[in-house]
């Protein structure tokens, strides 16, 4: 008992000073001159597209990643083809590049000067400086998350279930959607939560791919760092303190408690070959009751 | 349980075509070139400095007769990155750098007329200097450049390989031992000392404000409009020119490609006019026209030079901020490896 | 099916296709030019600085990471949701309003009278500040979906709460919390706009590799800055496949 206290308040005191109060100042500071000071602020025409532009582009770019997250993270886990190692790490790579270097790259291939750019130009498409290359390269930054949130826990449950209700004669998307999908839900969740937080947040590769037209490509973090460079702080802390209560609505949505959505028929570990015999019975019972209710 | 999965169902598919329609809804809006095309529109790229100064200034040209009905549509970063985007694609009606080298590469690409720097007022906007920002009341007696490499003086200059306004420190450092007489020798060993007292060499001028208002340094270099605008927002700065400095020239030129030509003439017409110069100067920048200038009350310093009087820019660049080769490079290096153990 | 096709071609136009461009870029002088490139005093300081601060933080987060998630699975308490919501919230912060605010909290104004800003240190607050819930997030979802069971049957055999964890759940553990350490290493290494302010961005001494990579871009020097954005994706890659081939042992181990 006296374990949990103690691994419970240095854990307090670790997310306080590196997390709530670095936050919490940000809340402060927006409303240092005010609640209407910070309102006006975001209310700006230009804060009002920025905010409008930052969701559009959530709302595209983290669908994207779920699915295709969920995508990679199923062939990564359930094939073995040679090479699947090198996909699983190269998945890490937008990480590893610098915002800056990610918006190079993507003005590199599809620039009007870049690999791809010419051609998309004579069919009349603009990627960089307009909403796609924003939303690419807000998508690729945030790429790894889903990835690897889902990832061990499929490779945690193992394919048993999956394998039992194939056996039963379920169809692939059935099983997914009725067996994979439901026990990934808790991982999936977080996994998006990341996704848009860090799409919300991302400023270094927009500032390079956007070209920061102020009610055209400029998005809630460009319009902050204006700010900043503006000398206006409450506009930035109080745009800062939208992309927070952004951030939180999706994670309202999505909830929080993995307690519920752990699946409570599961009865013993089920990545051991040796009981596969036993608990094929069992498991197969357990789904059929669960098409029941 | 099914009616859990079924409802996780009916959100997925609502999500997907959610995302769907507003997938649709961006894809018309990308086959349309995103930067006003429309007539009647300027779309002006400029540093990051004067953006509240062209909020003021296109009031003033909209009050015209040019001017009335003008839409605008405004691009603002540091200057390097801005003139680069440019040249990668981003719509460009008027341009405004805060140095001719970063106009130069628009040339070079194409998209600014060669004689950009033919007319009236050589294709230059604004003046200014760089200025010594301290802390409010000056408390260190921070007023000469030789105050700058006494010990326990923190300065704070930006990274000159990232940032603009690092490089005019750095030539009006030079530039003022060269005033004071000193040989070219002299006058880069300073250079190292300069640096050896920076504390910090922040990646853009607006960060080295920045981390100057957070109480880091002693003394600040930066561009006079930039501090003198900090100051009427309220930081408690005192700005200082020295007695040697730097004339900052900031380029302007209509591009080739404008779709709105004669608006974009007209307005930066109207920023080189009398009327343009005095709201330029009301707003802390100094009016290159010099009728304007003497209403205003800059500090005159005794030894004004310029980036001609140093070579020009193409011979200060190779010599002093090529990498590797150049001679601020090689103080850098040459203090690092020295300091890099310590 | 057309499936994993799909989910590749995702990946190749978001991700392959920018990398080759930027490692055709840096080879596109020649390779002596890229060598050259790599080996500026500079830029080698700035990897070193880098690389280090990144494995700390990667390392120190990993263990505070499995010690939240941990809370956040195991104990309850008044509080516990707020906790576990404000987690993520770094990541919706722009990395600038991160960097400004930790400058003001652990800088020179520190309300708390420390003075991290232009040292090792506040680069590490900085990038422990951004990479935190990764490692929190990773760990989380395996620790909930962790069977208690076995633990318990363990118990009652007579193994120690100390025993049970290093034996039975550590274990089962480590993939996700390898996974978590990857991502928060492969972040630090790319991390510019938290941590450019803090560090006082002084070369030699506390410039980050991103930060040198900008410098590069900025002074027209593409090229360079594609040399030294590839020998950064080299470094990570090696950790990732490293970090992926632990996590394979490990369930290996698991399975057995």
């Amino acid at each position: 008992m006296r374990r949990r206290i103690v691994l419970r308040g240095v854990v307090l005191v670790y997310v306080s000073l590196l997390v709530t109060v670095p936050v919490g100042s940000v809340f402060y500071r927006a409303f240092d001159r005010g609640v209407a000071a910070a309102w006006d602020a975001v209310t700006s025409p230009p804060g009002l597209h920025a905010l409008w532009l930052t969701v559009i582009v959530a709302a595209i770019a983290v669908p994207l990643d779920a699915v295709f997250g969920v995508g990679v993270a199923l062939i990564v886990s359930r094939h073995r083809f040679p090479g699947v190692f090198l996909l699983d790490a190269l998945v890490d790579i937008p990480l590893a590049l610098s915002p800056v270097v990610v918006g190079l790259s993507l003005v590199l291939v599809y620039g009007v000067t870049g690999w791809f750019g010419r051609t998309l130009a004579g069919w009349g498409i603009q990627v960089i400086f307009s909403l796609p290359g924003i939303v690419m390269a807000c998508a690729a930054v945030a790429l790894p998350y889903v990835v690897r949130e889902v990832l061990p826990v499929l490779e945690e449950i193992g394919t048993d279930q999956e394998q039992a209700a194939a056996t039963l004669g379920a169809r692939p998307f059935t099983v997914f959607r009725r067996i994979t999908l439901p026990s990934i839900r808790a991982g999936l969740a977080y996994g998006v939560t990341l996704t848009t937080a860090r799409v919300l947040g991302e400023f270094g590769a927009v500032s390079i791919v956007s070209g920061n037209i102020e009610g055209r490509t400029q998005t809630l973090t460009l319009f902050i760092q204006d700010s900043i460079n503006n000398l206006n702080p409450v506009g930035a802390y109080a745009g800062s303190v939208l992309l927070a209560v952004l951030a939180f609505c999706v994670l309202g949505i999505l909830g929080t408690d993995p307690k519920k959505r752990r699946l409570s028929w599961r009865s013993t570990s089920a990545t051991s070959p040796s009981s596969l015999g036993t608990l094929l019975p069992s498991m197969a019972s357990a789904s059929v009751s669960q098409q029941d209710r | 349980m099914a009616r859990h999965l079924r409802s996780l169902g009916v959100r997925t598919l609502g999500a997907i075509a959610l995302s769907a329609c507003v997938a649709f809804a961006s894809a018309a809006w990308a086959v349309v070139p995103s930067a006003g095309a429309a007539a009647g529109s300027i779309s002006l790229v400029a540093y990051s400095t004067p953006k509240p100064a062209y909020a003021v200034l296109i009031q003033h040209f909209a009050a015209t007769s040019e001017g009335h009905g003008v839409t605008f549509a405004q691009s603002f970063g540091p200057s390097g990155t801005e003139a680069t985007a440019v040249v990668s694609g981003l719509h460009a009606t008027v341009v405004n750098f805060s140095l001719e080298p970063d106009m130069a590469k628009l040339v070079k690409a194409g998209d600014v007329s060669p004689s950009w720097d033919k007319g009236r007022t050589k294709g230059i906007v604004t003046d200014s200097v760089v200025a010594f920002v301290v802390r409010k009341g000056n408390p260190k007696h921070v007023t000469k450049w030789s105050d700058l490499v006494k010990s326990g003086v923190g300065v704070i200059t930006p990274n000159p390989f990232s940032s603009g306004s690092a490089r005019w420190n750095l030539l009006a450092a030079y530039g003022a031992e060269r005033a004071l007489k000193k040989s070219g020798a002299q006058a880069t060993a300073f250079l190292g000392k300069l640096l050896k007292n920076a504390v910090a060499q922040p990646s853009s001028a607006s960060e080295a404000l920045q981390t100057f208002l957070s109480g880091q340094g002693t003394v600040l270099l930066d561009y006079e409009d930039d501090a003198l605008y900090a100051k009427r927002q309220g930081e408690p700065i005192t700005v200082i020119v020295p007695a040697q400095t730097i004339l900052i020239q900031n380029p302007i030129a209509v591009t080739t490609n404008a779709t709105n030509p004669a608006a974009a003439k007209a307005f930066v017409s109207y920023l080189e006019s009398p009327a343009g110069q005095s709201a330029w100067a009301k707003q802390g920048y100094r009016p290159v026209l010099p009728k304007v200038a003497a209403r205003f009350h800059f500090p005159k310093p005794k030894n004004l030079f310029t980036v001609q009087s140093l070579g020009g820019w193409t011979k200060v660049v190779k010599s002093f901020f090529t990498p590797s080769t150049g001679s601020v490079a090689k103080i850098e290096t040459s203090l690092g490896v020295s300091t890099a153990k310590s | 099916m057309a499936g994993p096709g799909l989910a590749v071609t995702y990946l190749s136009l978001l991700v392959l296709l920018p990398v080759v461009a930027v490692v055709a870029h840096a080879f596109g002088g020649g390779v002596a030019s890229f060598w050259r490139a790599v080996t500026e005093p500079e830029g080698l300081a700035a990897l070193e600085l880098t690389v280090v601060c990144s494995l700390c933080v990667a390392a120190i987060n990993s263990v505070a990471g499995l010690a939240i998630a941990w809370v956040l699975v195991r104990d309850s308490f008044f509080g516990k949701r707020a906790l576990g919501a404000i987690i993520d919230l770094p990541f919706a912060l722009p990395t600038v309003v991160a960097g400004l605010t930790l400058l003001s909290l652990y800088g020179p104004e520190s309300p708390f009278g420390v003075n991290a800003a232009d040292s090792r240190v506040g680069i590490c607050v900085a990038l422990g500040f951004v990479t935190l819930p990764f490692c929190v997030r990773s760990v989380q979802p395996v620790l909930a979906e962790l069977d208690k069971e076995t633990e318990e049957a363990a118990a009652s055999l007579g193994a120690r709460p100390a025993g049970v964890f290093r034996r039975v759940v550590l274990p089962s553990l480590a993939p996700a919390m390898l996974a978590g350490a990857g991502l928060a290493f492969a972040r630090a290494v790319g991390e510019f706009g938290s941590v450019v302010l803090i560090s006082g961005n002084l070369p030699f001494k506390t410039e980050v590799a991103s930060s040198w990579i900008y410098s590069l871009s900025q002074s027209g020097q593409l090229p360079a800055a594609a040399a030294v954005s590839t020998v950064l994706i080299a470094i990570a890659l090696v950790l990732l496949l490293a970090i992926g081939a632990l996590r394979r042992h490990f369930e290996v181990a698991e399975a057995r």
